[in-house]
C-alpha cells in the first residue's frame, strides 16, 4: 500500500486548487449518494425529518473526515494483512465518540437516530474513502477528502429530508408551515384568511414512508444527469 | 508483508489505545448521560398529563422545570401484583439500584411472570386535582410499544396518554407517537363500563363506535393498534388492586416510597 503513494510537491498551499476540488467534487459531480450510490440505507431511513438528518450529516462529516485523517496518518505502518480491520476499528471508535457525545449533549436526538448512528460504521462512504483515498494520500488531503464526501452525503440527506418533511408533515425543521390546526402558519381549517385557499390541502403520507426517499433520490439522480450528460455511463 | 509479530503488536497497541480512550470518554460523560435519560423518561411520563401542567406543555418546558415538577408535585410508588406499595429495599432487591419507582425498567419486568412483576405508579398533584399516571407496555408490529396513561381520581376516566415505540413503521404504526391526535382521543374515555366491569379501551379499526370505551384506529397500522388495545387491557388491569386500595382509602401495608 505504502508504495502506491501519490507524490505531492512540497510547496503546495494549505488550501489550494486541488483541495478545493476535493471539497466541491463530492458535493456535485462525484456525489457519494447520487453518483457513487453509496450510503443509501441511512439516506432512506433517517430522512423523514430535517433536524435528525442534519445531526446525522454532522456525524458522518466528523467520522468521515477524522477516519480519513487517522488512517492516512498511520497508513505506512498499517500491516496489509489487517488493513480493513484497522480501518474498521478507527471508524468504530469515532462512531462511539459520536454516540457518547450525543447522549451527553442531546438525548432526544440520540433516541430519534437510535441505531442509525451505530450504523455509520457500516456506511459504505466512510470505508470507501479510506480504501480509495486515505490509504494513498497525505493526511491533510485525506482529511479534506473525507470532509468533502461527508458534506456531499449531508447535502443530499438534508435536501431529501426537506422535501419529505414539508410534504409529509407540513413543517420544516420543526417550524409548522401548513396543517389542520391553529398551530400552523397556514391553518387549513381556518374560517378566514389565507387558510381558506388551502382547505383542499392535506399531507402526503407517502412522503413519511422510507419508500419516498428512494423516489426522491431517483429524481435527484435524474435531474443531475440530465443537466450534465458527462455523468451518464455510456455502456 | 509484515511479520506476524509486528501485526500482533500493532493490533494489541491499537486496541489498547482505543479501549482506554473510549472508556475514559464514557466515564466522563456517564453521569450527564444518565441524567439526560431520566429527564427524557420524566418528560414522557408528564406528557400523559400535558393538559394539566399549567401554562406550558412538556415540550416547552426546560429540563429544570421538568425535574422541579417531578420533585414537588409527583409522588412515585412501586407496586407489586397484589397492589402493595413497595419500599426502596424491595425495589433494590428486584435489581434496581436506584431504589425508586422511576428506576424500574418495564422492558425487564414485562418478561417476568405477572405475579413477580413490580411496576411504578406516579401520583401527580396539579394543585387542585390528583392524577394517577400508570405505565403500560406491549408489542406492536415490529417491536415493543409502551405508554403512560393518566387516570383521574375516580380511577376510571382517562385524563391523557402518551405512547412511544421502538421500531414501528414511520407514517403508519409510528403515528401512535407522532400523531398527537391519536393519544388525545384517549382523553375522556373510561376503563370501566356502566356496570362497573373492567373493559379497558379498544382502538377500533374504521373509527370508534362507543365513544366511552373506544378510540379511532390508524389506517395502515392495524397490528400496532391491536397491540395498543392489548397493551391497554393488560397494562391497566395489573393496577386494579391498587385502584381498589386507593378507592377504599385504606392504608396499604408497606411504606410510601419517596
Amino acid at each position: 500500500m505504502a508504495d502506491t503513494l501519490t507524490k505531492v510537491e512540497e510547496k503546495e498551499p494549505l488550501f489550494g486548487k486541488k483541495e478545493r476540488q476535493l471539497i466541491y467534487d463530492p458535493l456535485f459531480d462525484n456525489n457519494p449518494i447520487t453518483i457513487q450510490v453509496l450510503g443509501i440505507c441511512s439516506a432512506l431511513a433517517v430522512t423523514s425529518l430535517v433536524v435528525p438528518s442534519f445531526v446525522m450529516s454532522i456525524a458522518v462529516v466528523f467520522v468521515c473526515g477524522f477516519a480519513s485523517l487517522f488512517t492516512s496518518l498511520v497508513r505506512e505502518r498499517i500491516p496489509t494483512q489487517v488493513r480493513m480491520i484497522v480501518q474498521l476499528v478507527i471508524i468504530a471508535s469515532l462512531v462511539t465518540i459520536v454516540e457518547l457525545t450525543l447522549k451527553y449533549l442531546n438525548y432526544p436526538i440520540y433516541k430519534q437516530l437510535s441505531v442509525y448512528i451505530g450504523l455509520i460504521i457500516t456506511n459504505c462512504i466512510v470505508m470507501g474513502r479510506l480504501e480509495a483515498f486515505a490509504m494513498a494520500n497525505k493526511p491533510w488531503r485525506s482529511f479534506i477528502d473525507g470532509i468533502g464526501n461527508g458534506l456531499g452525503y449531508g447535502l443530499i440527506l438534508i435536501a431529501v429530508a426537506a422535501v419529505r418533511e414539508i410534504f409529509g408533515k407540513g413543517s420544516f425543521a420543526g417550524i409548522q408551515l401548513i396543517g389542520p390546526s391553529p398551530d400552523y402558519f397556514i391553518n387549513t381549517t381556518a374560517e378566514s384568511g389565507i387558510g381558506t385557499w388551502f382547505s383542499w390541502y392535506s399531507n402526503n403520507n407517502l412522503m413519511v414512508l422510507p419508500a419516498a426517499a428512494m423516489f426522491l433520490i431517483g429524481i435527484f439522480i435524474w435531474i443531475q444527469r440530465s443537466r450534465n450528460p458527462k455523468l451518464v455511463d455510456i455502456s | 508483508m509484515y511479520s506476524t509479530n509486528y501485526v500482533i503488536g500493532f493490533v494489541v497497541a491499537m486496541t489498547t489505545l482505543v479501549a482506554v480512550g473510549l472508556t475514559t470518554l464514557r466515564e466522563v460523560t456517564k453521569d450527564q448521560a444518565k441524567l439526560n435519560e431520566s429527564i427524557f423518561n420524566k418528560r414522557s411520563i408528564l406528557m400523559a398529563v400535558n393538559d394539566h401542567l399549567g401554562n406550558s406543555g412538556v415540550d416547552d418546558m426546560s429540563d429544570e422545570d421538568v425535574l422541579k415538577i417531578f420533585d414537588n408535585q409527583v409522588t412515585q410508588v412501586a407496586l407489586n401484583s397484589k397492589g402493595d406499595k413497595l419500599d426502596s429495599d424491595a425495589i433494590i432487591a428486584s435489581g434496581y439500584k436506584g431504589g425508586r419507582a422511576e428506576n424500574i425498567d418495564m422492558a425487564k419486568e414485562k418478561k417476568k411472570s405477572s405475579d413477580d412483576m413490580i411496576f411504578p405508579a406516579y401520583e401527580y398533584n396539579s394543585g387542585n386535582k390528583k392524577f394517577y399516571i400508570l405505565t403500560v407496555r406491549g408489542s406492536g408490529l415490529w417491536d415493543e410499544i409502551w405508554g403512560c396513561v393518566a387516570l383521574e381520581d375516580d380511577f376510571n376516566t382517562i385524563a391523557g396518554a402518551s405512547f412511544d415505540h421502538k421500531g414501528e413503521t414511520p407514517g403508519l404504526g409510528a403515528e401512535i407517537k407522532d400523531n398527537p391526535v391519536f393519544a388525545r382521543n384517549f382523553k375522556g374515555t373510561k376503563i370501566y363500563n356502566k356496570d362497573g366491569e373492567y373493559v379497558s379501551i379498544k382502538v377500533r379499526k374504521g373509527g370508534a363506535k362507543d365513544k366511552n370505551h373506544e378510540v379511532d384506529g390508524l389506517s395502515g397500522a392495524t397490528v400496532t393498534c391491536d397491540g395498543v388495545t392489548e397493551m391497554m387491557y393488560r397494562g391497566l388491569k395489573k393496577y386494579e388492586p391498587y385502584f381498589d386500595a386507593q378507592k377504599k382509602g385504606t392504608k396499604v401495608q408497606g411504606m410510601l416510597v419517596k
